[in-house]
């Protein structure tokens, strides 16, 4: 059984076959063929970060640390969260999924900035092959969030490269977020008004200003951190009369909105997936969509969160604390907007589904032991310990990852124009919740009951539920491989996808799998709302299931 | 106008109008123009953001040390930095009249305009460089490259240039793309490359150039005016 199915397709152009060679990759402009390029190099960063998160629990299988030196186990924790939130995160589904689905989308034949969109690519590799150099020559222990005085003061490992390739790959998501602004502003089809856009458009539109506004605050920190090692000069040193307190603030004035840059685009995502699998119209469009630019906008407000610790006044941190649970508000909007989307839909569990309904499940744990974390009191015994690591673990890959690989799952036959094994698929996303509750859950006691993070070892009490974190950890790497080898398999050897096999609404599904390079024959008209699954469809559903 | 329209089963879309200069994937020159132009000012809008983390930083530690911020800014030469701003401010005007000159299609006028816009941006750097900078080097006040200040407040005073510096010299930064910039465009309206038709490239740059202006007019209050010496 060699290459058989692929024999209709051939007489068709479409982006992939269009040209062929290294050179027609590596220097193209088409936004399908750099969200491709962008989805090999951020598939390499999530496993080189998940093969460092498989040997921190490893290690922590034991109480007394199993396999690595703690000053190892420092340098794991730091590089697997860098890497994970700068290198695989934040571009995930903004590069990829973004990249490829936001001109086909709107109607237009690329983004507003082509070149601007491959430079960006070339920014980002050069800032990741900076990290896998720090990684490799030794990598750095300061924790992701490069504190001072670890990162200046008492640093000994290789922060200046590490923080240099941060430096530089957050161009790579400013160049990003500008070209989305321009695109959705300028680029739309007739007829696609605003209020007609895809949600999964809304939403990048809001982590596109987030990309833009608090990616350069980052920027100039870590220039002053940089600034700071090499001229010797007190800009955070408390001994030579800086302010290490300042550092935290300018650096969570980014990281926290970066959080919303990781999972917006995700909520994006579950609108698509939800409404498809449900054959209905989202429950509230406006508020969706509104409830993405409420997100965007108080992830600007609530930094403070990250320190009532950490020593700043009472009366900022009783702000940041009311503001901290406003976020609350735009996000159940959303939830509850899905699961509305659910009643008396005829819903089918095809893998994404199962990923969109996980990811509902496990950000609306996420999301409620956020609130444990923004009440100021709770914070205090909570703040440093497990339970921070399995809150944002719950965020981030129960919500972000899931989005992900539900997306990709979705669109993997427009992008590839093959189907994968979707009962192998149906498996994977069963494996990957059980094995993420299995890795997760436990930290919630863990933390709970007092155990902090960041340290190589911990009391023989609680090595049970480290046991069970490890063994969860297993679990989801394996849950996590199985989509690698089929998706790749289904590359060659998947039966050939028809133009939309999901029956969805959507511009992308109106033009061939996969798209030719100017995405559509001619520019489409948009006459009717997003996600018009009508009764017909619900109707023609019923007699087909 | 050779390489612009490769054929395709849709070129009858647009085989009506297709300048050298319009880009394939717009459906057309006024869309192409509103893009470039909305991407600029998007691009300020995180220069305000990349410039406003030192602006925050500059307020935090003016506020926690402010008789050596006020003593920092005494050692300042006021005058050359109000050249700077007459010369700066006088550049935007030359940039204004640039874009009026490309709009009505005088490309005399518009290559005149680009060189005096270059020769003041060079001016002002000039100035920074010979007059202040240096200045300050050999009054040991330059952080990491031998500072030291005999009077009270010295590691203030040291914080205050650190800021002074990384402000300043990343103002300086942008002058020097600016200047780049101007270059090419000087270069590309030498050959024609630009009518009333066509001139969003000036237009936009004439945008970061403005915008170079601007926090010029925001660092030369809060580093050289406010405090101390008025």
């Amino acid at each position: 059984m060699s290459a058989a199915p692929g024999a209709p397709a051939a007489a068709r152009v479409d982006y992939l076959n269009a040209d062929y060679g290294i050179r027609s990759w590596l220097l193209t402009t088409d936004h399908k063929r750099i969200a491709l390029l962008y989805l090999g190099t951020i598939t390499l960063m999530f496993f080189v970060g998940g093969t460092l998160a498989v040997l921190m629990r490893l290690h922590l299988i034991d109480p007394a640390g199993a396999l690595v030196h703690p000053d190892t186990y420092n340098k794991l924790f730091t590089m697997h969260g860098i890497i994970m939130i700068f290198f695989f995160l934040i571009p995930s589904i903004p590069a990829v999924l973004g990249n490829f689905l936001v001109p086909l989308m709107i109607g237009a034949k690329d983004l507003a900035f082509p070149k601007i969109n491959l430079l960006s690519w070339y920014v980002f590799i050069t800032g990741a092959s900076l990290a896998l150099y720090s990684l490799v020559a030794g990598g750095v222990d300061t924790g992701w969030t490069f504190y001072t005085p670890y990162s200046s003061t008492y640093s000994n490992s290789h922060v200046i490269s590490m923080a240099i390739g941060v430096f530089i790959t957050g161009f790579s998501s400013i160049l990003t977020g500008l070209n989305f602004i321009v695109t959705i502003h300028k680029m739309r089809a007739p007829g696609l008004t605003w209020f007609r856009m895809p949600l999964f458009l809304w939403a990048i539109y809001g982590t596109s200003l987030i990309m833009i506004l608090a990616t350069p605050v980052i920027a100039i920190t870590i220039m002053l951190v940089g600034a700071e090692r090499i001229l010797h000069v007190g800009i955070f040193d408390p001994a030579l009369g800086g302010d290490p307190l300042l550092f935290q603030h300018l650096f969570w004035f980014y990281s926290h909105p970066a959080v919303y840059i990781m999972i917006l685009p995700g909520m994006g995502v579950i609108s698509e997936l939800i409404t498809c699998f449900s054959r209905k119209k989202i429950f509230g469009y406006s508020f969706v969509a509104f409830s993405s630019m409420a997100i965007a906008v108080i992830s600007f407000l609530v930094w403070g969160h990250h320190m009532f610790v950490a020593g700043q006044s009472v009366y900022a941190a009783l702000i940041f604390s009311l503001l901290s649970f406003l976020v609350a508000i735009p996000s159940a909007i959303k939830v509850f907007n899905w699961t509305a989307t659910l009643y008396q839909g005829s819903i089918s569990y095809e893998a994404p589904m199962l990923y969109a309904l996980g990811f509902i499940g496990l950000f609306t744990m996420g999301g409620l032991t956020g609130l444990f974390l923004a009440s100021l009191a709770t914070d205090v015994h909570l703040s440093g310990t497990y339970f921070i690591v399995a809150h944002f673990h719950y965020i981030m890959v129960g919500g972000a990852v899931m989005a992900y690989m539900g997306g990709l799952h979705f669109w993997w036959p427009k992008i590839t124009g093959r189907l994968y094994p979707d009962m192998w698929a149906r498996i994977a996303a069963a494996i990957i919740f059980f094995g993420f509750n299995l890795t997760f859950f436990p930290q919630f006691m863990l933390g709970y009951l007092g155990m902090p993070r960041r340290y190589a070892t911990y009391p023989a009490e609680f090595q049970i539920l480290n046991v069970m974190s490890s063994a969860g950890a297993s679990i989801l790497g394996i849950g996590y491989l199985i989509p690698l080898i089929y998706l790749i398999w289904s590359i060659r050897y998947g039966p050939v996808a028809p133009p939309n096999p999901w029956r969805a609404k959507g511009l992308e599904w109106q033009t061939p799998s996969p798209p030719p390079t100017y995405n559509f024959e001619t520019t489409p008209v948009v006459t009717e709302e997003a996600y018009a699954y009508g009764p017909a469809d619900s109707a023609e559903e019923g007699a087909h299931g | 106008m050779a390489d612009a329209a490769t054929p395709t089963p849709h070129a009858a879309e647009h085989a009506a109008e297709h300048p050298s200069y319009l880009a394939h994937h717009f459906a057309g020159i006024d869309q192409q123009f509103e893009a470039g132009s909305l991407g600029m000012w998007v691009f300020l809008v995180t220069e305000i953001m990349f410039f406003g983390g030192l602006f925050a930083g500059y307020a935090v530690y003016r506020h926690l040390y402010l008789p050596g911020f006020e003593a920092g800014s005494r050692l300042l030469d006021v005058r050359f930095g109000a050249a700077n701003t007459a010369v700066l401010i006088g550049s935007s005007l030359t940039m204004a009249l640039a874009v009026r000159a490309a709009q009505m299609n005088r490309r005399k006028a518009l290559i005149l305009c680009l060189i005096l816009t270059m020769l003041l941006g060079a001016a002002f750097l000039g100035i920074k460089f010979t007059y202040e900078w240096s200045h300050d080097y050999e009054d040991h006040l330059v952080p990491g490259m031998g500072f030291s200040y005999p009077g009270p407040n010295a590691p203030a005073i040291q914080l205050f240039f650190c800021f002074y510096f990384f402000m300043t010299g990343l103002h300086a930064l942008h002058m020097v793309i600016g200047l780049g910039i101007m270059a090419v465009l000087v270069w590309m309206a030498a050959r024609g490359k630009f009518d009333d038709g066509y001139y969003s490239p000036i237009e936009v740059s004439g945008l970061y150039w403005h915008f170079i202006d601007i926090v010029w007019i925001f660092l030369f209050p809060l580093l050289y005016l406010v405090g101390g010496r008025y």
